[in-house]
C-alpha cells in the first residue's frame, strides 16, 4: 500500500494486509500523536489496510503555545 | 480497507476512531457529539462566555483555531477570526490561505493584522534582531496583537485554540522548574483586568488528536504542516514525553492537567506573575507594562530597524549570532 507521511512529505510503501496499530508501531510512531486516513476516511487502530488502499499517517502535534 | 471489527460505544455502528483514555470507540456522529459535549462542559464548568457575549477567535490556519472556531458558530456563539501574518515565510503564507478560506466559506468575519506590514518587520527578522528564540518574540507579538485587537474591537472574551495536549505541555515545564508564578496563572480562564480582555480556552477537555480529527470529519482543511521555527524547541519535546506516558497508561495527561487545576491551582491562587504588580502604560502604545516602555514596543523598534531576515537564515544554528 502507499503510506503518505508528514514532516516532511513522503511517501513509502508498505506491504499489506495490516492492522492499523501494527503499521504505526512498524514505523515507530506513537499512536497518541497520529491519525491514519485510509481511502480518504479517518480508522480506528484495529482497521485493517490492504495492498490497494492509499493510506495517509497524518501527525497532530504542533509545536506553538 | 477491511472494516474494524471496534464499534462506536453509543451506536454500536462501525467505529472511525479509538479513543483509549475514554476506553471506547465511537462512529463519526458520535465522535462530534463527544467532542460538542466536552467543549460545552468546559465553557459551562469554567465559566467562560454566555451566547451575549461578544467572542474573538485567535485563528492560525491549523486545526485547533479552525476547529473551536467552526465548534462555537455550531453551538450558537458569536465569534469572528483574528489572523496574524508572522511574515514566516511560505509557511505564513499557506496558514493565511487556509484561515481566509474557512472564514470565507463559512461568511464569517476574519481580522487580518500582518506584522511586516502593520508593525514593520517579522518573526525570522525579530528572531535574529533579537537575539532570543523565534518562539519567543512569536508568543510576545501574537498577545499584544490579540489584547489590542479583543479591546480595540469591542470583543467582551478572546478565545484561544489551547488544547489539553497544550495545556500539559506547558504544565510538565513549569513544573520541571517550579515556576510557581507561572504555575499560578495557567489556567482555563484569565479574567479580564485593566488592559487586558478576558482570555478563555474552550479545547482544554480535548486532545489535539481529537481536534485534528474534529477537522478530518468535518471536512475542514487546515494546515498540517508543522511550524519550520518550532521544530525542535522545547514544547514539542514535552508533548512527546507525555505521548509516550500517555501511550502507555491512557487519560495520563487529563489526570495530570485537570488534577492540577482541581487540587493545586487553588493553592497557588495569589501566587501568579501578575498578582501584586502595579501595571502602569506604555509611554508609547498605552498597553500595561510594569515599566515605561512595553516589551512589545521595544520589540517593534528593535526588529523594525534589522534588515528583514529571510527565514531559512533565522533557522540556522547560533540564529541568535548576527
Amino acid at each position: 500500500m502507499k503510506v503518505l507521511l508528514r514532516n516532511p512529505r513522503r511517501e513509502i510503501e508498505v506491504t499489506g494486509p495490516r492492522r492499523v496499530h501494527a503499521l504505526l508501531a512498524k514505523l515507530d510512531l506513537n499512536r497518541e500523536s497520529h491519525l491514519v486516513i485510509c481511502n480518504g476516511t479517518l480508522v480506528p487502530g484495529d482497521a485493517e489496510l490492504l495492498d490497494t488502499d492509499t493510506v495517509e499517517i497524518r501527525p497532530v502535534i504542533s509545536g506553538g503555545a | 480497507m477491511v472494516a474494524a471489527g471496534s464499534k462506536c460505544r453509543t451506536c454500536r455502528g462501525p467505529a472511525i476512531i479509538d479513543l483509549p483514555r475514554h476506553n471506547a470507540n465511537f462512529c463519526a456522529e458520535h465522535f462530534l457529539e463527544l467532542c460538542r459535549r466536552q467543549v460545552t462542559k468546559a465553557i459551562d464548568h469554567f465559566k467562560m462566555f454566555t451566547r451575549d457575549d461578544r467572542l474573538l477567535v485567535a485563528v492560525s490556519g491549523g486545526k485547533d483555531s479552525l476547529a473551536i472556531w467552526d465548534l462555537l458558530i455550531e453551538l450558537g456563539y458569536q465569534a469572528d477570526g483574528l489572523y496574524v501574518g508572522l511574515g514566516i515565510g511560505d509557511y505564513s503564507d499557506t496558514s493565511a490561505d487556509y484561515a481566509r478560506a474557512f472564514a470565507a466559506e463559512r461568511a464569517l468575519n476574519l481580522i487580518e493584522v500582518k506584522l511586516r506590514d502593520d508593525y514593520g518587520y517579522d518573526i525570522p527578522t525579530a528572531a535574529k534582531a533579537t537575539r532570543r528564540v523565534p518562539c519567543s518574540a512569536c508568543g510576545m507579538s501574537k498577545r499584544h496583537i490579540f489584547d489590542k485587537a479583543a479591546l480595540d474591537g469591542g470583543y467582551t472574551v478572546l478565545v484561544t485554540g489551547h488544547n489539553l495536549d497544550d495545556e500539559a505541555a506547558v504544565l510538565f515545564g513549569n513544573t520541571l522548574h517550579w515556576d510557581v508564578e507561572y504555575l499560578a496563572r495557567q489556567l482555563p480562564v484569565l479574567e479580564a483586568r485593566a488592559g487586558f480582555p478576558k482570555k478563555v480556552k474552550p479545547l482544554v477537555r480535548l486532545t489535539e488528536r481529537e481536534t485534528a480529527a474534529w477537522c478530518i470529519v468535518r471536512g475542514i482543511d487546515y494546515l498540517v504542516d508543522e511550524c519550520p521555527m518550532a521544530v525542535g524547541n522545547k514544547h514539542l519535546a514535552y508533548k512527546a514525553a507525555l505521548n509516550a506516558i500517555e501511550e502507555t497508561s491512557p487519560g495520563s495527561k487529563a489526570g495530570f492537567y485537570f488534577n492540577f487545576i482541581d487540587n493545586m491551582a487553588p493553592l497557588l491562587a495569589g501566587r501568579a506573575i501578575t498578582d501584586g504588580h502595579e501595571l502602569g502604560s506604555c509611554s508609547n502604545c498605552g498597553a500595561p507594562t510594569t515599566g515605561s516602555v512595553c516589551a512589545f514596543c521595544r520589540l517593534v523598534e528593535t526588529a523594525s530597524a534589522h534588515a528583514p531576515v529571510p527565514v531559512e537564515l533565522a533557522m540556522r544554528k547560533g540564529r541568535g549570532k548576527k
